[in-house]
């Protein structure tokens, strides 16, 4: 007979928890409902910096159906403060966060007062009537302002809004930046502002604790429900072991949901005060309040090159955001993005120093990405400019320097070893989908011929670092936590597998994945594999799903943790077989006699042998299941080339992007349907915050853009055809060779967008256009550009 | 978020709509498709304790002919005003106009009598009734009245509607030899109009012998461009002169600073979109 492999890696499979994720016939958080279950409502503050100088909600007590009301006063002595799991330095000013304010408030929407009541309505009624005197302060909100002397604070008791100085300078190596720079032939100077955004997941946050006899049951839409775990026993008093979390479906999250929150804390508080399962759900509006942003630097950087094209330094100075408090990891975020500023590039010579700023704002923190599309713009925008600068197309001076094919493994200056990788493979194939010669000349008679309609290309190559994370450099990186991922496998009797992951997937199509894994490594069906996760109780162990980290870690253990099964499994089917295991080679799905390939078994077989355990093998125990960690060596890069062609209204100052073409290489693809979701989603999340979206607070504080009337998200109608395509150079430190693709279209998109509106306008002497490149915006850089 | 609780009334007829909200003064007000009086409910900006839905009035929904008029009653959708045969022959403008308001499902329940009555300066139904120079006729506990477009809208989200009275429908001339365009300008396709320009040109061969333009979201309400009519009345009909002509196309209007645009920016905006307006109802 001849063998054949039926691969299930590789193929574009339907995911298959999508049917119960689009039709809704699942567990969301807020679905679930409780014998005896009560709901919370939170009383936000209407102001962004303000002393309280008295809560009463007695009158909220005598509301139909309320069953409780309290403060943070109430509360103070056993609420205790929000991690911050990432101080980068060790001097970093880290001020408490209580979840409910106590005598102050520092952000327009931080929890001052809860009501529980029977119903939803009946508590929102009752917040109206809490009476709170505030006595409004000024707010802090400009960073450079923030910075000054003199400037109002935050937190008076810490006597400065500046949280911390994070700096990398290549000069401690050798080569430092100065030196280049009086050397230089050409300096491109320039500042870019990266906007506040909202992640805008589809599923609003939710969260319930039943306080059982003595433990806590936890369901929330997060992210993270393992190191949710860990805080809310470290937080709480409560022993791990009597706390369960389950996230159930989780509709998205984009960081935005990798967070412990005050409205986790509060529910928790309130549940344990009350002895009865409470609820908390936000409304849209809430969630544009008080869950954490994303972005909002302000970015200084400076290129110096010889006028062949070749850069010789970049020196970036960052002021970081980070609202009211510090987040979950959010002084880490510009630290991610600190590695990645030299890009694809062989830049001798790096500088990056960055300050984390308080303002009376939200707390930011991780978004799509998170420091590396704020990296990845910076640099792209001003690689485009210094070509411009020299008379170089913006595909030749990016090509002059970027590491050649045959050059990896490639050590950079920032320190990271990039394994693999083909930019001039992934650029090609883009230029080819792109038409981009044709579309030059187009762009050439639009010019001569004064057109009002006028077209750019831009162009955007990047690679990021993926897979978080080798744990002994998140330790010298000040994070508190490791970086490994965990899997086990639990094969039943009847030869259907359970995998139990420690990922947490919340739309990313990891049941899929994981079970096409599964299916090639035990040679088992597709359909009889079973994803388990997102519940401390089935999976204990886990680091959760952020990052580009799931398949890139978890997928790696899951491999591990397969191999175990099946070497256990061998040695049962030899023993079946009457051979050595050495006799054996596992092809078509079974362990074959090599030379007789009839002569097989499946783990089917070698399950139900172990599982009735009448004849086995001398010293073989009678299970098959296994478990792996694995803590990456290194991280892992994926790259691409993204060229997008705009058309711009000159008149109006519309942009509408003609034609966008991802060229990505993510490693080794487990399913190109998955991949193309990934790549469609981040990149329109990229285009968002090249055109669409802004989180503005007004000048007294007070957030403007409240509900998606005013930050607008772009719906399927607003987006392009986007052309997504692959080159694929496998990872070369694991066994997948996988690279991550979760970030990689958030991080490309942006630059290439706003480099097509500039390119567009170059001749009318337009140099930036400020995000989001609304129509009024880019009216706007028209006209003050000044020239025909 | 949640509303304030409220009484709800499902009225069958005009006139027990009229009764229960004579019956309740102030705090009773229309439920029509709820697009947007849902929201501000939900946000609790307004907490009416009665609510006096109209969606069982059969009567209010549909288009019909009546000797020179198209009567639209108020109940009838934004979708069956932009798919309507009688419309799309005699009023082409309000269906087009209706094809670019919110999305699919906004269009299916939002109503013409609702988006007249709510009169959101950005609104595009108000300029397109007032283009075509439509008639609304409003019922109340006296009986029925019938009041001109120009007078309907009287400021920001203010009409002359009484608080005891119905829209009850709005009577369109049937007006034929015209063309007619709606420019919208929008950032995101689902959103309203940062402007809009509704454009209705009767021509006299190569020129123009009569034109109505009218303005969204460039004043309080609805807007008549009157400086632009004329400068068009006579001017020949071609791409050159109609933007020439559109120079004035701001004049007498007094647009808002918000988030989306300034006011200088919809000053300029409303020039190019009436030269585009225009020059479509041209045919040029
Ligand atoms: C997402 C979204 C996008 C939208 N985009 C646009 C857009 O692009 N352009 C646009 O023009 N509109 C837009 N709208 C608004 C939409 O057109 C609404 O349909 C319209 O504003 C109100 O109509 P309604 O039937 O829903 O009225 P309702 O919301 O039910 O009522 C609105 C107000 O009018 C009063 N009222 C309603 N009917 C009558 C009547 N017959 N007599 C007296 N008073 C009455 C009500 O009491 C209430 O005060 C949008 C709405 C949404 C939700």
């Amino acid at each position: 007979m001849t063998v054949t492999e039926d691969r299930q890696v590789g193929a574009g499979r339907l995911r298959k928890e999508d049917a119960r994720l689009i039709t809704g016939r699942t567990q969301w958080t807020d679905n679930i409902t409780l014998p005896g279950m009560l709901h919370m409502a939170i009383l936000r503050s209407p102001f962004a910096s303000a002393r309280i100088t008295s809560i009463d909600v007695s009158a909220a007590l005598d509301r139909p159906n309320v069953v409780a009301a309290f403060t943070g006063a109430d509360v103070a002595d056993v609420q205790g403060s929000l991690p911050c799991a990432w101080p980068v330095t060790e001097d970093i000013v880290h001020p408490d966060r209580p979840p409910l304010a106590v005598d102050a408030v520092r952000y327009h929407g931080e929890a001052v007062a809860v009501v529980v009541a029977r119903d939803r309505s009946s508590a929102m009624d009752a917040l109206e009537a809490i009476d709170v005197d505030y006595e409004p302060l000024t707010p802090v909100l400009d960073l450079e302002e923030a910075l000054a002397d003199g400037s109002p604070l935050v937190h008076p008791d810490k006597g400065t809004n500046k949280s911390y100085t994070w700096i990398f300078d290549s000069a401690a190596a050798g080569t430092g930046t100065d030196a280049a720079a009086a050397d230089a032939e050409v300096v491109i100077e320039r500042r870019y502002v990266q906007q506040r955004l909202i992640p805008a997941f589809m599923e609003p946050r939710s969260v319930i604790v039943d306080p059982g006899a003595g433990e806590y049951t936890i369901w929330s839409a997060t992210q993270i429900p393992h190191i949710l775990r860990v805080f809310y026993a470290l937080l709480t008093g409560t022993p791990e072991h009597k706390v369960r979390v389950i996230a159930p479906d989780v509709g998205g999250g984009f960081g935005g949901k990798l967070q412990v929150t005050p409205e986790e804390l509060i529910t928790f508080m309130a549940a344990r005060r009350i002895g009865r399962p409470v609820k908390y759900t936000e409304t849209r509006s809430d969630t544009m309040l008080s869950a954490h942003h994303g972005r909002d630097m302000i970015q200084d950087v400076r290129l110096t090159a010889r006028r062949d094209g070749t850069v010789t330094g970049i020196s970036v100075k960052l002021i970081a955001n980070m609202g009211a408090y510090l987040g979950l990891v959010g002084p880490g975020v510009p630290i991610l993005g600190a590695f990645m500023y030299n890009g694809i590039y062989k830049f001798p010579a790096y500088r990056f120093e960055c300050t984390g700023v308080f303002t009376n704002t939200v707390i930011t923190d991780a978004y799509r990405g998170a420091g590396r599309p704020e990296a990845t713009y910076a640099l792209e925008r001003a690689m485009d400019d210094l070509g411009v600068e020299l008379g170089l197309d913006p595909i030749e001076v990016r090509r002059r320097n970027w590491i050649k094919k045959e050059e990896f493994p490639f050590t950079t200056v920032a320190g990271l070893v990039y394994d693999s990788g083909d930019y001039d493979a992934a650029t090609a194939k883009a230029l080819a989908l792109l038409g981009y010669d044709k579309l030059r000349a187009e762009q050439a008679d639009r010019r001569a011929s004064g057109d009002p309609v006028q077209l750019g290309i831009g162009t955007s190559t990047y690679t990021e670092m993926c897979g978080l994370a080798p744990s002994r450099i998140l330790g010298a990186l000040r994070y508190a936590a490791g970086g490994w991922e965990t899997a086990a496998v639990r094969v039943l009797p009847t030869g259907k597998v359970e995998v139990v992951t420690g990922t947490s997937p919340h739309g990313q199509g990891h049941e899929t994945a994981w079970s096409q894994i599964v299916a090639d490594e035990l040679g088992v069906d597709f359909d009889d594999v079973e994803v388990l996760h997102g519940d401390t109780r089935s999976s204990y162990k886990g680091l959760d799903t952020y990052g580009s980290r799931s398949l890139a870690v978890g997928g790696i253990a899951l491999v591990e943790a397969c191999r175990k099964v099946r070497d256990k499994a061998r040695t049962v089917a030899a023993h079946m077989l009457e051979c050595s295991p050495d006799d054996l080679e596992f092809t078509g799905g079974a362990f074959r006699v090599r030379g007789t390939p009839d002569a097989a078994k499946t783990i089917a077989d070698a399950a139900f042998a172990v599982f009735a355990a009448h004849d086995l093998p001398d010293g073989i125990e009678a299970s098959l299941d296994a478990d792996a960690t694995f803590d990456p060596q290194t991280f892992s890069f994926p790259h691409g080339t993204h060229l997008c062609a705009v058309e711009v209204d000159t008149r109006t100052g519309r942009v509408d992007i003609r034609k966008y073409v991802a060229v990505d290489d993510v490693g080794k693809v487990i399913n190109p349907t998955i991949v193309e979701g990934q790549v469609h989603g981040g990149v329109a999340q990229g285009i968002a915050q090249a055109l669409h979206e802004e989180a503005v607070y007004d000048e007294s504080g007070t957030l403007v853009t409240g509900s998606f009337v005013d930050y607008t998200p772009p719906t399927a109608a607003d987006l392009p055809d986007i052309v997504a395509d692959r080159t694929e150079t496998p990872a070369t430190t694991h066994p997948l060779g996988v690279k991550g693709v979760g970030e990689a279209g958030a991080i490309a998109a942006t630059p290439a967008v706003v480099n097509a509106i500039v390119d567009a306008l170059r001749p009318f002497g337009v140099r930036d256009v400020p995000m989001p490149c609304t129509p009024e915006r880019v009216w706007r850089a028209i006209r003050a550009g000044g020239a025909s | 978020m949640i509303p304030v609780a409220f009484d709800y009334l499902r009225a069958s007829s005009v006139d027990e709509a009229v009764a229960a909200l004579a019956g309740a003064g102030e705090d009773a007000k229309i439920l029509a498709g709820g697009q947007s009086l849902l929201p501000v409910l939900r946000l609790r900006l307004s907490a009416p304790s009665l609510l006096v839905d109209l969606g069982g009035v059969p009567e209010l929904r549909g288009v019909r002919e009546e000797g020179d008029s198209l009567v639209i009653g108020a109940m009838t959708t934004h979708d069956e005003v932009s798919t309507s045969p009688l419309v799309r022959q005699f009023a082409p403008l309000l269906a087009t106009m209706a094809a670019t308001i919110g999305d699919r499902q906004v269009r299916h329940r939002g109503t013409l009598g609702g988006s007249l009555s709510h009169a959101d300066p950005a609104a595009d139904m108000p300029a397109a009734a007032a283009a075509v120079e439509a008639r609304y006729v409003l019922a109340g506990p006296n009986g029925r009245r019938v009041v001109p477009a120009s007078d309907f809208a009287v400021d920001l989200f203010t009409t002359a509607l009484g608080d005891d009275e119905v829209l009850v429908e709005v009577q369109v001339p049937k007006l034929e030899g015209w063309g007619s365009h709606y420019e919208k300008f929008h950032r995101m396709v689902q959103a309203w109009a940062i402007v809009g320009v509704a454009a209705m040109v009767r021509r006299d061969d190569g020129a123009i012998a009569s034109a109505r333009v009218t303005l969204t979201n460039m004043g309080p309400t609805a807007l008549r461009a009157t400086a632009l009519e004329q400068a068009l009345a006579g001017c020949a009909a071609d791409r050159a002169a109609i933007e020439q002509a559109c120079a004035v196309a701001a004049e007498g209007t007094s647009p808002r600073d918000d988030l989306t645009a300034s006011a200088e920016y919809r000053r300029h905006l409303v020039q190019v979109l009436a030269g585009r307006a225009v020059a479509a109802a041209a045919g040029v």
